[in-house]
């Protein structure tokens, strides 16, 4: 059997959870645990063999041993110096899962809650009863199971109605692995109230060089006419493994849209799912990856068109470098009584070198008939003809590569609504594309 | 300035060039004319270094350099300006950041500093102007959608800024309409100068009513097998290219 080693370390952590619980074994959040537990044990780490694993291979996890409790002393002055450390804005950072207080910012508002999984828990249980674990699909997913069970940290963030946060939040993970792995379960709550705006942050990063194993499920809920921007960073190192769920529901009126910037990170997988659970919804989802070494990106996203008259739209773009792999699957349902719905689908990759790869793969499954959906998917080598055009006005070749490049990741940094970030992010693009 | 001495270049295993000889004074406009298929835009794209011909023999010397021992960036550097008959649309990089990179890599090869956006602003306007472009073309990403009369343009626009010493123009009229035709002469009769000179690859005369040249090449199968002065494009737009093929063809078939 595979995966015997590494689902015997989260069955060990399971137990040891439940040993520590003081009596709220029988609460209803825990009983929620249980039955995820359950869940997980009987889907277990997805292999190969599993249509949606097909081209990403978690073999090697096994192989490794986690700490899931992994104290951190991540100074003060190493935080400053990391990237994106001097976004302004609201900030709840989490090192090693742990909330730390000293690297938050943290301004609460009657209308802004954030807040750390367990604070929420004590402080605001009718939301979390109404939306935690709501969304996400445990009973498809092992990993997404297994967060629902383990998850030991995250954040709960919640923007009242009727309000317009022009600040960003911004929810920094940061992986201390300078001495051991580490094996993190995070599930971070967003609400975003009826007729409210505001702009998320995700940040994933790593510190050191051993491994550290993020499973981690985000779930938004975005209420009626409310508009949620929703950014997820990752820099993590080449040893790293992310397995990310962002599960996003929408109801009438409302708009998501979201940029999936992955910088780097060793074996990264990312689904984005949402639910259009009302009708006049829009949503612009955007991904750039942009590997080189022997990372490997897979970015699988879901669309499912429910009621009529919403619009969804998708672009993501990769630049794959040296031996690294890339992966997009892009399913689109619209349901029957989806009419008049339009659903657009684009995946864009330029290769940049012979051993490099990419499998993309759009899935559209329409059962209604009044409709309008497209979906296109290129991978190719960037154009000789435009490198020798440059060439001849005096850019010398790996420039204009370069300047190329950074320009077809441009089309997907330029939506990010936070200038700060977009500048950061252009530095750090730039830099990596050299 | 300009030395090509029975230079050879084929494309996989075709021969295209077959011993040019061609030599160009300072400040002196040579017209390369031919029928289809006759190696004049092969001949443009060696001198530019476009890596999908590979030369067979000869030599190209440029100010003293041997040319062929340069990359395409080197030979611009050096002052080869190449306007191509099918401009590349690039997306996502703006004329106007396309030429600040290419103008400050050409400093950089010269040792020289970098222009600030400032100075560099300064110097698009004014030959933005010179050249009859429009501010707002260029700041739009590089050809992609212009029309076949803008995309000519730019390059001529191209040309004003990075100042060669020697501008080869690639079928530059092909597509384009008369009035379009004077503007793009227009702005290559203002770059003349007595130490610049060009190199005008067409098919039809039309275009040399407006860049009056001082020496008219014809290529054949790829050999110049006659040259003279201007009256020699006008005797081939009043007679066609059928009589020198017949005569090349004769002494090709005289000399086997």
């Amino acid at each position: 059997m595979s995966f015997q080693n590494i689902q015997g370390q989260f069955e060990a952590e399971f137990e040891n959870i439940q040993k520590n619980l003081n009596g709220k074994s029988g609460s209803d959040f825990n009983l929620i645990r249980k039955g995820a537990f359950e869940q997980f044990k009987a889907l277990g780490i997805p292999t190969v063999k599993n249509e949606d694993w097909k081209y990403s291979n978690l073999k090697n996890l096994d192989k490794l041993q986690f700490s899931f409790n992994s104290a951190s002393s991540i100074s003060k002055t190493t935080f400053d110096s990391l990237p994106f450390s001097s976004l302004k804005g609201i900030s709840i950072c989490f090192v090693n899962g742990i909330f730390s207080q000293e690297l938050s910012n943290i301004e609460e508002s009657a209308k802004i809650k954030v807040l750390t999984l367990e604070n929420a828990l004590d402080q605001i249980p009718e939301v979390i009863e109404k939306h935690y674990g709501k969304y996400v699909e445990v009973d498809k997913e092992g990993l997404s199971a297994l967060n629902n069970a383990l998850s030991n940290s995250g954040s709960v963030i919640v923007i009242d109605e009727n309000y317009v946060l022009e600040s960003p939040i911004v929810i920094r993970y940061i992986s201390d692995v300078t001495s051991e792995n580490i094996a993190l379960n995070i599930h971070n709550l967003i609400v975003v109230g009826k007729h409210s705006e505001a702009k998320i942050v995700e940040i994933f990063q790593t510190e050191g060089e051993k491994t550290a194993f993020s499973n981690l499920v985000t779930e938004i809920f975005v209420d009626k006419d409310a508009i949620a921007h929703y950014y997820k960073i990752q820099d993590e190192n080449d040893q790293s493994y992310h397995v990310g769920t962002t599960q996003v529901n929408q109801e009438d009126k409302s708009y998501f849209y979201s940029a999936t910037v992955t910088l780097n990170g060793g074996f990264v997988r990312n689904n984005l799912n949402l639910v259009l659970n009302g009708q006049y919804i829009d949503n612009h989802m955007y991904g750039l990856y942009i590997p080189n070494g022997k990372q490997h990106v897979d970015n699988h996203t879901l669309v499912d068109h429910k009621m009529p008259n919403c619009e969804s739209n998708e672009l993501y773009k990769g630049v794959l470098m040296d031996s690294s792999n890339g992966v997009f699957n892009g399913k689109i349902f619209v349901r029957e009584d989806a009419q008049k719905t339009n659903a657009y689908q684009n995946c864009r990759n330029v290769i940049t070198s012979d051993t490099a790869s990419m499998n993309s793969k759009p899935q559209l499954e329409i059962w209604a008939d009044d409709v309008k959906c497209s979906h296109g998917t290129t991978t190719g080598k960037l154009n000789d003809d435009a490198i020798f055009y440059m060439q001849s006005r005096g850019i010398p070749k790996p420039e204009a590569i370069r300047l190329q490049l950074v320009a077809f990741a441009e089309e997907v940094v330029s939506q990010i609504k936070i200038e700060e970030l977009r500048e950061m992010l252009d530095t750090m693009i730039e830099n990596k594309l050299k | 300035m300009l030395k090509i001495s029975n230079l050879q270049a084929r494309v996989e295993s075709k021969e295209i060039l077959r011993g040019i000889n061609l030599e160009i004074k300072p400040g002196e406009i040579h017209a390369i004319m031919g029928p289809n298929g006759s190696g004049k835009s092969t001949l443009a794209s060696v001198l530019a270094g476009r890596e999908d011909y590979e030369v067979t023999g000869g030599t190209v010397e440029f100010n003293g350099k041997d040319l062929l021992d340069l990359a395409p960036e080197e030979r611009a550097a050096e002052g080869i300006f190449l306007a191509f008959q099918y401009p590349v649309e690039i997306p996502g990089v703006t004329t106007i950041n396309f030429l600040k990179t290419a103008i400050n890599q050409i400093r950089k090869y010269h040792e020289k500093e970098p222009l600030d956006a400032a100075q560099f602003l300064k110097l698009m306007k004014e030959k933005a102007k010179s050249v009859k472009i429009d501010d707002q073309l260029l700041r739009r990403s590089l050809n992609e959608g212009f029309s076949g009369g803008e995309k000519k343009r730019n390059e001529i626009f191209q040309m004003a800024m990075l100042e060669p010493s020697l501008g080869i123009l690639d079928e530059t009229d092909s597509g384009l309409d008369i009035d379009a035709l004077k503007i793009v002469a227009d702005g290559v009769n203002q770059l003349r100068s007595a130490d610049r000179s060009f190199i005008v690859v067409t098919h039809y005369q039309r275009l040399l009513d407006y860049i009056v040249p001082d020496f008219v090449h014809v290529l054949y199968k790829g050999r110049i097998v006659k040259s003279g002065t201007k009256d020699l494009a006008l005797e081939l737009e009043e007679k066609g290219y059928d009589w020198i093929k017949s005569e090349a063809d004769a002494l090709e078939a005289s000399m086997v």
